[in-house]
C-alpha cells in the first residue's frame, strides 16, 4: 500500500461529490446530435452504474481549491498512482479537468504529464507491465475498472499525438476510418462528416481538392490536422493531445493553437506542453506536473502570475526545466 | 585544438600510405563483386549457348515426344509447373503472412517464439528432405503421387521465407499507426488488419514473390511427390509434370536430344523466375 492508495478514502468521498453532480447515466451509442445533452456514458449502463457505486462510499464534497465557478469535472483523477514495472511514474495525482475548457498539463520531461494523459485513454494498455492505483473517472466511468469497454473509452476519449500520424492512405479514408469502425458505410453519410471534421479541423479548404491523394503529402501541419479531423470524426467528447505543436514549425503551431481554441466549447481538451508560453495562450487551466506528483493546478492566469507553490514559480520563470 | 591547425595543411594533410590503403581496399570490394557475378554470367551465356537451338515455338505448345522422335516440347511441364506453384502459393502465402502478422504483433506470447524457431529451423530443412516427409505423410496415405502433394512440399519450403519476411516488415510498419488507430477506437484486430498490414503490404508482396520464384525452380521436393508425368494432366489428384523435375529427367537420359532438350528447359525455367521477379518488383514499386 502506497501513501497515495492510504489518501484515496478521502479522494473518493470527492469523486461521490462531483459524480453526483452528473446527469444520470445513459445507454451506450453514438452521440445523436451535437446539441443534445451529451451523453456521459457510451458504455452499457450497468458498467457506469457499477462505477458509479464504486465511487460511493466515502464522505462529502470536500472542494476548495478552485477559485471560480468552474464548470463540472468532466475528467476526475483521484490518487491516481502508475507504476512502469518496478518504477512508479504517478504519485497520489487528484485533478480536476472541467469541461469544455482547455486544461494545459506542464512540467520538465519526464515527470508523467504524457504517462497521465495517456491514462484517461488507456493507451498505456500497450506497455507491459503497467499498473495502475486510485481512480481516474471520465464523465461517470471508471477507467480503469475491470471490464470496462476500452474501445468504447477510446471512441469518447479521443487522442492527438506530438508526431502527425495520420496513416498511410488517402486523406479522405484517414478522416473515414474511425466512422466507418463505427459501421457507417453508406458513401453520402461519410463525404457529410468527413466534410464536417475536416471543416472544424480547420482543414477542409486546403485538401477538399487532393482526398484522395495520400495523407502523407501534406504539409507536417497539415498532417497535424488531419489527425485532429480524424479525431473529430468519431465526435469524442475529449480530445488529449500529447504536445501536438512540437513537431511543428512556428506558423502550424499557431494554427493549431487557433484550433484548439475554436474547438474547446464543444470538446473538453487535455494538452500535455513543454511550451510554456503555449500553455498560457490556449489553456484556461493548468497542471502543473513534477516527478510524477501534481505540484499545483489552477486557473491559468492565476497560476502564471501568481503562483501558489515556489516550485511552480521556479518553473515557470525559467529557473530550471 | 584542431581549429588552430591552418587550413592548407588540412588539405594536403592525407598521407600517401592512406591513399594506397584506400585504393587497395576499394579495389579488393570491386574484385569481389565482380568474381561473384561471374557464375551467374557463366551459368547464363551457357544456358543460351545450349538451350537456344532448341527453343522454338513448339517447345511451349508441344508435348513430349517419344525417345527418337525429334521435336517435342515441354508444355505439360510448364503448365505443370504453374499449377504445383499456384497450389503451394494458395497454401503457403495466407497461412505464412498471417502467421508473419503474429509474430510481429504478439511476439511476446510464449508461442511466438515457439513458432519463430520453428520456422527457423524449416527454413534450414533440405529440400529433399521436405519432400521425403510430404511423400510419407501425403503420398503414401494417398496412395499415388499428384500435383496436390508437390504443392504441398513446395508450399512447405515456401512457408519459413514468407512467414520470417512478413514479420520483419510488418515490425517496421512504425507504432504511431497501431496507437492511432488504437486511440479512435478500433480493436486491436481491425487496427492491425486495416493499418498495419497494409502499411506493410508492399514488403508482405515483395516476400510472397520471392518465395514463390524461389519455390518455382525446386526439384528434390517434387521428385517424390509430382513424379511428373509424360503426359497432359491438369488434374491436381495426379501425377503431373514440372519443369524441375523434367529438366533432371531429360539431363540423365542416354538421349542427346532429351539432353538438348533439357538445356531449353532449363533456359525456359530460369527465364520464367526472372519474369517472375521483375514482375514483383513492378508490382511492389506502383503499390508504393
Amino acid at each position: 500500500m502506497t501513501a497515495a492508495n492510504a489518501g484515496y478514502p478521502q479522494g473518493a468521498g470527492r469523486a461521490q461529490a462531483s459524480a453526483g453532480t452528473e446527469p444520470p447515466a445513459t445507454t451506450g451509442g453514438p452521440r445523436v446530435s451535437e446539441e443534445a445533452p451529451r451523453i456521459r456514458t457510451a458504455l452499457p449502463p450497468n458498467r457506469a452504474a457499477g462505477a458509479e457505486a464504486a465511487a460511493r462510499p466515502g464522505g462529502e464534497a470536500a472542494d476548495g481549491d478552485q477559485g471560480e465557478p468552474a464548470p463540472a469535472p468532466h475528467l476526475v483523477a483521484r490518487g491516481f498512482d502508475l507504476h512502469y514495472g518496478t518504477h512508479q511514474a504517478l504519485h497520489g495525482i487528484s485533478l480536476d479537468i472541467p469541461e469544455h475548457r482547455v486544461t494545459a498539463i506542464i512540467g520538465p520531461s519526464g515527470c508523467g504529464k504524457s504517462t497521465l494523459l495517456r491514462a484517461f485513454n488507456r493507451m498505456n494498455d500497450l506497455i507491459p507491465g503497467v499498473r495502475t492505483g486510485g481512480t481516474l473517472r471520465v464523465g461517470a466511468v471508471d477507467v480503469n475498472a475491470p471490464g470496462l469497454d476500452v474501445v468504447a473509452l477510446r471512441r469518447r476519449v479521443g487522442m492527438v499525438f506530438q508526431r502527425p500520424n495520420p496513416f498511410p492512405q488517402s486523406v479522405y479514408d484517414n478522416v473515414a476510418f474511425g466512422l466507418r469502425l463505427l459501421g457507417i458505410r453508406k458513401r453520402t453519410e461519410l463525404d457529410g462528416r468527413v466534410e464536417t471534421s475536416l471543416r472544424r479541423a480547420a482543414l477542409w479548404d486546403e485538401v477538399k481538392d487532393r482526398l484522395e491523394g495520400s495523407a502523407l503529402q501534406l504539409s507536417g501541419g497539415q498532417q497535424q490536422r488531419l489527425c485532429i479531423a480524424r479525431c473529430l470524426a468519431v465526435e469524442p467528447e475529449v480530445l488529449l493531445m500529447d504536445e501536438p505543436a512540437s513537431a511543428l514549425d512556428p506558423t502550424s503551431t499557431a494554427r493549431v493553437e487557433e484550433l484548439v481554441l475554436e474547438l474547446k466549447g464543444r470538446y473538453t481538451i487535455v494538452v500535455v506542453t513543454h511550451n510554456m508560453q503555449q500553455a498560457a495562450r490556449i489553456s484556461d487551466r493548468t497542471a502543473f506536473l513534477m516527478q510524477g506528483r501534481l505540484v499545483e493546478d489552477d486557473d491559468t492566469r492565476r497560476m502564471f502570475t501568481s503562483p501558489r507553490e515556489k516550485l511552480t514559480e521556479d518553473y515557470i520563470t525559467g529557473r530550471f526545466g | 585544438m584542431s581549429q588552430e591547425r591552418p587550413e592548407g595543411q588540412l588539405a594536403a594533410g592525407v598521407h600517401w600510405t592512406r591513399r594506397a590503403a584506400n585504393r587497395a581496399v576499394i579495389g579488393g570490394c570491386v574484385l569481389a563483386a565482380a568474381i561473384v557475378v561471374l557464375p551467374l554470367a557463366l551459368l547464363v551465356i551457357h544456358l543460351l549457348v545450349r538451350g537456344l537451338p532448341a527453343l522454338s515455338p513448339a517447345f511451349f505448345t508441344h508435348m513430349p515426344k517419344p525417345v527418337g522422335e525429334p521435336g517435342g516440347g515441354m508444355a505439360n511441364a510448364i503448365v505443370g509447373t504453374l499449377i504445383v506453384v499456384g497450389i503451394a502459393a494458395a497454401i503457403a502465402v495466407p497461412l505464412g503472412v498471417a502467421a508473419g502478422v503474429y509474430l510481429a504483433e504478439y511476439s511476446r506470447e510464449r508461442l511466438a517464439s515457439a513458432v519463430r524457431y520453428t520456422a527457423d529451423v524449416l527454413s534450414g530443412a533440405p529440400s529433399i528432405v521436405v519432400g521425403v516427409a510430404v511423400f510419407a505423410l501425403l503420398v503414401v496415405p494417398m496412395g499415388h503421387f499428384s500435383a496436390l502433394a508437390g504443392g504441398v512440399g513446395l508450399a512447405v519450403l515456401m512457408l519459413p521465407t514468407i512467414v520470417r519476411s512478413t514479420e520483419e516488415v510488418v515490425r517496421l510498419v512504425p507504432n504511431s499507426y497501431r496507437q492511432a488507430a488504437l486511440a479512435l477506437g478500433a480493436p486491436r484486430w481491425v487496427a492491425t488488419l486495416q493499418v498495419v498490414l497494409p502499411a506493410a503490404r508492399a514488403g508482405v508482396t515483395t516476400a510472397a514473390l520471392l518465395a514463390v520464384a524461389r519455390a518455382s525452380g525446386e526439384t528434390a521436393p517434387l521428385l517424390f511427390t509430382a513424379l511428373g508425368n509424360r503426359f497432359w494432366s491438369l488434374r491436381v489428384d495426379k501425377p503431373i509434370a514440372t519443369l524441375p523435375v523434367m529438366i533432371y529427367d531429360y539431363a540423365r537420359a542416354p538421349y542427346p536430344d532429351w539432353n538438348a532438350q533439357a538445356w531449353t528447359g532449363a533456359l525456359v525455367l530460369l527465364a520464367l523466375v526472372t519474369v517472375l521477379s521483375a514482375l514483383m518488383r513492378a508490382a511492389t514499386r506502383r503499390i508504393r
